[in-house]
């Protein structure tokens, strides 16, 4: 399939096609306010003379940093309109981070959400020689400001118009003049290495999954998503843009992220799509809330779940479901299944997709069991966004899904996964080298994990390729797949898991603070903040007993055998994990090298000095002693204590 | 100069809002105000402070209605007051928040803050309980104004929640909904940072400036808090025992020696100073 045609092209399409039809919808002062395609064309193109008049042009670079707004919409689509490249930015960088993507991505102009975030850039605006304009889109608190580059919403509007007075048809023509491999967006990737690196795609890059997509999973007009990822992420991009453009579907915007779930729930979106992280959680608080509820709740509730698990093990065998649990799964679907999907705002939902890294099996299957159609993608923010998923009806939980059409996929001698596609990326900004690395002089772009292709022409990834390791004794080790079991049990928020060229494997784990306070609570234990919590024996013992459930599923030399809970949790703002919440194993190794040694060292404690940032970018050190755990204690070590 | 000179302005100057000239009232033998004279001028945050007992809340009563002066006269916007009922205070813009939060406990946010649209309400009763027509409209249109206040205060997520399962900093935060449901020209507000923690208090300090700014509410302001107060008020008046003190700008006032004399007794004064340059 060939893309000839642009982003801004299709928006003006729609705008003429179905002028009436919403295409957003945002939830404000508690009513559901629809947009039209007209009316969203005719806000692109206005804010578009606003750019236009500010000397904005084509090649030029335009941020965007706040929660997922329409109005960061129509200002990407905007500069796109103009021939400018959009880069989005998380909202939640500290200012470091924020100062190196907006001074590398050379932005001109920056339109943010609110006072905090125009409060970052102005504080940054020393370190960015080229930023000419900060736009804001909600002036609440910004009265009294007075940098000379501070604009409102509406004030770009007005110089826009009188702009468009004197020159008509002006964005009518830049976008009738765009190209399809015209540079678009900017996609910076949170990089488990290394600094962000610009990710540069265009129009067709972002169509081309974005076509594939839509064909395959026969998304229509009729469709409803709820746009709340990280503007930043490039499946939202593809969702929220690519997609939204090409199919003309309806986005709605939940009022603000605290409503959240109660905005999913009355909307029912037919189209889901969230990292692993987002369904960890979301399954942490059902069992959480199913563990506070009264016993005949509870019974009834873990009596249904044991039946939605026996109907599951039958599929994934492909075994017919005996009569018997037929009907316990259809007084399930009455009593539990229904009511729960309906409470996670997924009554409605045809298609739900968990992609960015990897989401763990068991809870992948507890998804399924419960009756929601919660699918693998599989992509890179150099693929544009994806380029697999899982097909309807062939859902395995240790496959990421079959290629789309027009993707290419080829297994190198390495076992590395290689991936060629029309939303193969232009190559890193300002960075030849790593390009050259990454994409091959055909085109095939190096994904980096370790992966094959299963029997039904399914692809499984294994892990990061370069993270797949060998124990001492030969036994192969991919850390991920342990973590992802690991985090499968409620109290366990993250673990990194060890073993490379090690005797036996070791793994440092961070509790979930919300459950693992709950538990404490249930027990009358007495804690003062996480630090205390993960420090308590009685949690330890907890943790411990987690591990064993786990290592029960897994083959006998990679069992962990050893562990810590530290005493924080992993953080973004430590780089210890990234905004798209994946573990940057080989940062943590290094920070950690004491704990790690230890662990092999057989010492039975450790002395920990760990930096921590403070949202604001203050640094402080956090010292402590911290306990290293036996798994199961080795036979000459019974009688003594193993830890204090 | 906003709060007046001690020497009452007969008539009231120019864009002053509230003049309330010698007031004095007493409980039994109890001087609670003695001829305290203020003007508050129109889109100013002034405050009122003083040690306790020293009649900030009973001068807030007499200018809310809930007390009258016993001698002396308090005009609002060109009427004189000084004899009305507070229904007839509220109804002329003046809304007021209380030290200890009175709100309908068993009732949810947004229904507290479609309460303080009450006066505003102008349909009869027997109009409303068919709910059509002339009141079918305008419960609408006062729905979309407590809207626009969830908006202002973040109260989005809480709009259906009942007002006894709310934290107390929020609570607070929706009585000051409630305050502004009425569209008042002259906000009250008795303490309303008591019993919060810094970051709740940051958050109300910013929420009583942007409701200055943005709809040049004007604001009288009774609050403890000194950091608060030397950070948002245009003007101070210093009550103590009863009777004003002092008045001025922040600065004006933390120099006076009366003010701090009166808040930490004369022999701590090094220990004054030393807070007011913290502040």
């Amino acid at each position: 399939m060939s893309v000839d045609v642009t982003l801004p092209q299709l928006l003006r399409r729609n705008a003429e096609r179905t002028p009436e039809r919403a295409a957003l919808r945002e939830k404000d002062l508690g009513i559901w306010q629809p947009y039209s395609w007209r009316r969203y064309w005719r806000e692109v193109h206005d804010f578009a003379l606003g750019l236009a008049a500010a000397g904005f042009g084509r090649g030029d670079k335009l941020s965007v940093i706040g929660e997922n707004r329409p109005r960061l919409y129509f200002a990407q689509l905007a500069a796109m309109s103009l021939g400018g490249i959009a880069v989005p930015i998380y909202q939640d960088a500290i200012a470091t981070e924020l100062a190196y993507v907006l001074d590398h991505a050379e932005t001109s102009v920056v339109v943010a959400e609110d006072q905090e975030q125009v409060d970052k850039i102005l504080s940054l605006s020393e370190r960015l020689p080229h930023l000419r304009l900060v736009v804001y889109d909600d002036p609440r608190g910004l009265r009294n400001y007075e940098d000379q580059r501070l604009r409102s919403w509406e004030a770009m509007q007005a110089a826009g118009s009188a702009f468009g007075a004197a020159h008509p048809g002006y964005v009518e023509s830049a976008v009738a003049a765009g190209d399809p491999d015209d540079l678009t967006l900017f996609s910076y990737t949170s990089g488990t290495t290394s600094r962000p690196k610009g990710v540069m795609l265009t129009h067709a890059n972002l169509l081309s999954p974005a076509q594939a997509m839509a064909a395959s999973e026969r998304i229509v007009p009729a469709d409803e998503h709820l746009a709340y990822l990280p503007m930043a992420w490039v499946g939202n991009s593809l969702i929220s843009l690519a997609l939204h453009l090409w199919v003309g579907f309806t986005i709605n915007f939940p009022e603000k992220p605290e409503t959240l779930q109660r905005d999913l729930r009355e909307l029912g979106p037919t189209i889901a799509l969230a990292p692993p992280r987002y369904w960890e959680n979301v399954l942490t608080g059902i069992m959480v809330r199913a563990a506070d509820s009264g016993p005949l709740k509870r019974r009834v509730f873990d009596f249904f779940r044991r039946v939605a698990d026996r109907a599951a093990a039958c599929d994934a065998a492909g075994r017919p479901r005996p009569l018997g649990l037929r009907l316990q799964r259809a007084l399930g679907e009455v009593l539990v299944y229904g009511p729960l999907r309906d409470q996670l705002g997924l009554r409605r939902a045809r298609l739900v997709y968990t992609g960015g890294a990897p989401l763990g099996a068991d809870i992948f299957r507890f998804f399924r069991a419960i009756g929601v159609n919660l699918k693998q993608v599989y992509g890179a923010t150099e693929l544009s966004g994806l380029c697999a998923v899982q097909p309807d009806g062939q859902v395995d939980p240790e496959t990421v899904g079959r290629m789309l059409d027009g993707m290419e996929l080829k297994i190198d001698d390495t076992g590395e996964v290689l991936v060629r596609s029309g939303g193969v990326f232009k190559g890193y900004y300002k960075q030849p080298e790593a390009t050259q690395e990454a994409l091959s002089a055909e085109g095939w772009l190096k994904t980096g994990d370790a992966g094959y292709v299963d029997g039904h022409g399914q692809l499984v990834i294994v892990d990061r390729a370069r993270d797949v390791g060998k124990l001492a004794g030969g036994a192969a080790l991919a850390p991920q797949y342990l973590e992802n079991k690991l985090k499968f049990s409620p109290f366990i928020g993250e673990a990194v898991v060890f073993g490379d060229a090690r005797p036996f494997v070791a793994a440092i784990v961070a509790i979930d603070a919300a459950t693992v306070g709950n538990w404490a609570e249930r027990r009358n234990m007495a804690y003062t903040s996480f630090q205390d919590l993960s420090a308590r024996s009685e949690v330890r013992e907890l943790i411990r007993e987690e591990i064993r459930k786990c290592n029960l599923g897994v083959a006998e030399p990679i069992r962990i055998r050893r562990f810590l809970v530290l005493n924080k949790e992993f953080d973004a703002d430590d780089d210890e994990i990234t905004r798209t919440r994946k573990i940057r194993r080989r940062f943590v190794a290094e920070k950690y090298a004491a704990i790690v040694e230890a662990f092999y060292r057989e010492a039975a404690a450790v002395e920990v000095s760990a930096e921590i940032t403070y949202e604001d970018g203050r640094k402080a050190m956090l010292n402590s002693t911290l306990a290293i755990v036996d798994v199961e204690p080795a036979e000459q070590a019974i009688g003594e204590p193993a830890y204090a | 100069m906003s709060l007046a000179p001690t020497t009452p302005v007969e008539g009231a100057s120019g864009d002053a809002l509230l003049v309330a000239t010698a007031v004095s009232k007493r409980f039994g033998g109890v001087r609670a105000v003695e001829e305290v004279s203020i003007t508050v001028r129109r889109g100013e945050i002034a405050s009122v402070i003083g040690p306790n007992g020293a009649g900030k809340t009973s001068l807030l009563n007499m200018i809310s209605g809930f007390y009258r002066p016993d001698t002396g006269s308090i005009v609002f916007d060109g009427h004189d007051i000084s004899r009305s009922r507070p229904a007839e205070i509220a109804a002329l813009g003046v809304a007021r928040t209380f030290q200890n939060i009175a709100l309908f406990s068993g009732m949810t946010v947004l229904d507290n803050i479609m309460l303080g649209r009450h006066v505003r309400m102008k349909s009869g009763i027997l109009a409303s309980f068919v709910y059509w027509g002339l009141a079918q409209r305008e419960e609408v249109a006062h729905r979309a104004r407590a809207e626009e206040l969830i908006d202002f205060l973040a109260l989005q997520d809480l709009r259906k929640q009942p007002t006894s399962a709310l934290a107390y900093g929020l609570r607070k935060r929706v009585e000051l909904a409630r305050a502004l449901a009425l569209d008042p020209t002259l906000l009250l507000l008795d303490e309303p940072m008591g019993g919060m923690n810094q970051e709740e208090k940051e958050d109300m300090a910013r929420y009583i400036i942007d409701v200055n700014e943005q709809w040049g509410t004007t604001i009288i302001l009774i609050e403890h808090d000194m950091a608060v107060v030397m950070d948002i008020s245009d003007r101070v008046a210093v009550l103590d025992r009863g009777r004003k003190i002092a008045e001025g700008t922040p600065a004006e006032v933390q120099r006076d020696p009366a003010v701090i004399d009166a808040y930490l007794g004369a022999g701590d004064r090094g220990a004054a100073e030393h807070k007011g340059r913290a502040a």
